[in-house]
């Protein structure tokens, strides 16, 4: 239909939207730095990066990511700031956020 | 133990609860409006194309200036709105109807004179091979990605699904500079408007329809699917079978309303398949068979948002005259205002099916199953 106007995966020229503010803060997602903006959900800041695997399951490791986006389905769950089982679609950004992939059931930290 | 009471408590901030309290504000009552999401607007504000219908849906306007109009209109009356306030439990009381909610991490509780449930709908999941592989989720998922929070799900899009739904964010997902590279159906015709499906027609995407999903292939994320032509009883025609590339597939299969508020308070329900299965029944009011609790939008039957809103109005203006905030010759044509206005949403052909089955529902509430 049209050029392709997505730079990495951040829709940045839209035919209806207005334009979109810049990353504003960074979060770390297994100890690597990723910009992000202040108040959106985790998942899309993960989305943005390229990072589409957000847990493994505990029986079999397999991996899940986002499904539903409205906090129903609990498959996009990560340990956030040492506390697991966080829904990432509904749970906003916080400047400098410590994200981890998921293991199984999640550990509290220490 | 004394607890708040106020006279309309209003659970989910989408288009039908902030219709309601818009009512109850605007007949002189006192509603809270309680939602567990940290912004109101529920669906509306990924909702970028222009509404149809009459001038007074506000057809032509989009789904995110409908939206700001009516947070607009509920922060000129002045009602009270808790966000990031998810509700757990609904309980009659001699008292009233007391409503449970979490709020700053604590547990708190509300009575209201009514309660008007507007909690919508999720997306249905489609089972297939592959299909918990990181790149398959909800069409409108995608759709709250690309136009809420401006970020692309994935660059190649299978959308499995020719309903409006479907159609639409396969569109959208154009415009937000995706590749949709094949919109599947496994009915034999396209589910959705023509006027949707011509634009992604004439955008080059194939439209297979008589087609399903047979699996979804990747290591650790979706890479490629499999798709397998049916025939006319929906049986897979075997040697059909066609392997197309794509990071990700999109489901756009339907919707059922989010009831578990309605089941809690012990509301009788009925099934109407073309609702979305399970719904509180209801009458011509919005009430519910327990009394002073009212349903509305897709939580009464899955439809859309300009119908959720006429929804709204009428459970907002039915609790008003419960409240005695209307006499019944005030009630009655405002009422039935409403009443002509959702009674024009459900022409056509995809309306006139949800007329039908929105006058089976009153027929079963009126037909003493209660």
């Amino acid at each position: 239909m049209q050029e392709n106007k997505a730079k990495n995966h951040r829709v940045i020229k839209h035919p209806i939207l207005p334009a979109e503010a810049p990353c504003d803060v960074s979060i770390f997602v297994d100890g690597q730095e990723i910009p992000a903006k202040a108040g959106e959900p985790i998942a899309a800041a993960l989305l943005t990066a390229g990072i589409r695997i957000f847990r493994q399951t505990a029986k079999k490791g397999y991996p899940r990511g986002i499904f539903c986006g409205i906090g129903r389905c609990t498959d996009c769950v990560m340990t956030v700031d040492g506390q697991p089982n966080v829904r990432t679609c509904v749970t906003p950004v916080r400047a400098g956020m410590k994200v981890e992939t998921q293991i199984g059931l999640g550990r509290w930290a220490e | 133990m004394s607890m708040r009471k106020v006279q309309a408590i209003v659970i989910g901030a989408g288009p039908a609860g902030l219709a309601a309290c818009i009512e109850i504000a605007k007949a002189g009552g006192k509603a809270v409006l309680i939602d567990e999401n940290a912004k109101p607007g529920g669906q509306l504000f990924k909702q970028i194309h222009k509404f149809f219908g009459s001038r007074e849906h506000r057809a032509g306007v989009r789904g995110y200036d409908i939206g700001n109009q009516l947070l607009q209109e509920t922060e000129d009356l002045g009602v009270e709105v808790f966000l990031d306030s998810p509700v757990y439990g609904l309980f009659r009381d001699p008292r009233g109807i007391m409503v449970s909610y979490m709020q700053d991490g604590r547990e708190r509780a509300l009575l209201g004179e009514t309660v008007i449930l507007a909690t919508g709908a999720a997306e249905n999941a489609l089972t297939f091979p592959g299909s918990t592989l990181p790149g398959v989720m909800g069409a409108g998922c995608a759709q709250t990605m690309i136009n809420v929070n401006r970020v692309l799900p994935g660059k190649k899009v299978i959308m499995v699904g020719s309903g409006n739904v479907g159609l639409i964010v396969s569109y959208q997902l154009m415009q937000a500079g995706a590749e949709v590279a094949a919109l599947i159906e496994a009915a034999p015709s396209i589910g959705g408007y023509g006027v949707h499906a011509g634009k992604i027609r004439r955008a080059g995407v194939p439209i297979l329809v008589g087609h399903t999903i047979k699996r979804a292939m990747g290591r650790d994320q979706v890479e490629s699917v499999e798709i397998i032509a049916l025939d006319e009883k929906f049986q897979e025609i075997p040697g059909t079978e066609q392997i197309l590339s794509c990071d990700t597939v999109c489901i756009a299969i339907g919707l059922t309303p989010l009831t578990e508020l309605a089941w809690l308070a012990g509301c009788q329900f009925t099934f109407i398949p073309s609702l979305g299965g399970h719904i509180p029944i209801h009458d011509e009011n919005m009430a519910t068979t327990v009394s002073g609790l009212y349903v509305a939008g897709d939580i009464a039957g899955a439809e859309e948002a300009s119908t959720a809103m006429e929804e709204g109005r009428l459970a907002g203006i039915a609790a008003a005259e419960a409240l005695g905030l209307y006499d019944e010759a005030a009630a009655a044509p405002l009422k039935a205002s409403v009443w002509a206005r959702m009674d024009a949403l459900r022409t056509g052909p995809f309306g006139q099916k949800r007329h039908e089955a929105k006058a089976l529902m009153l027929e079963t509430a009126k037909g003493g199953t209660k």
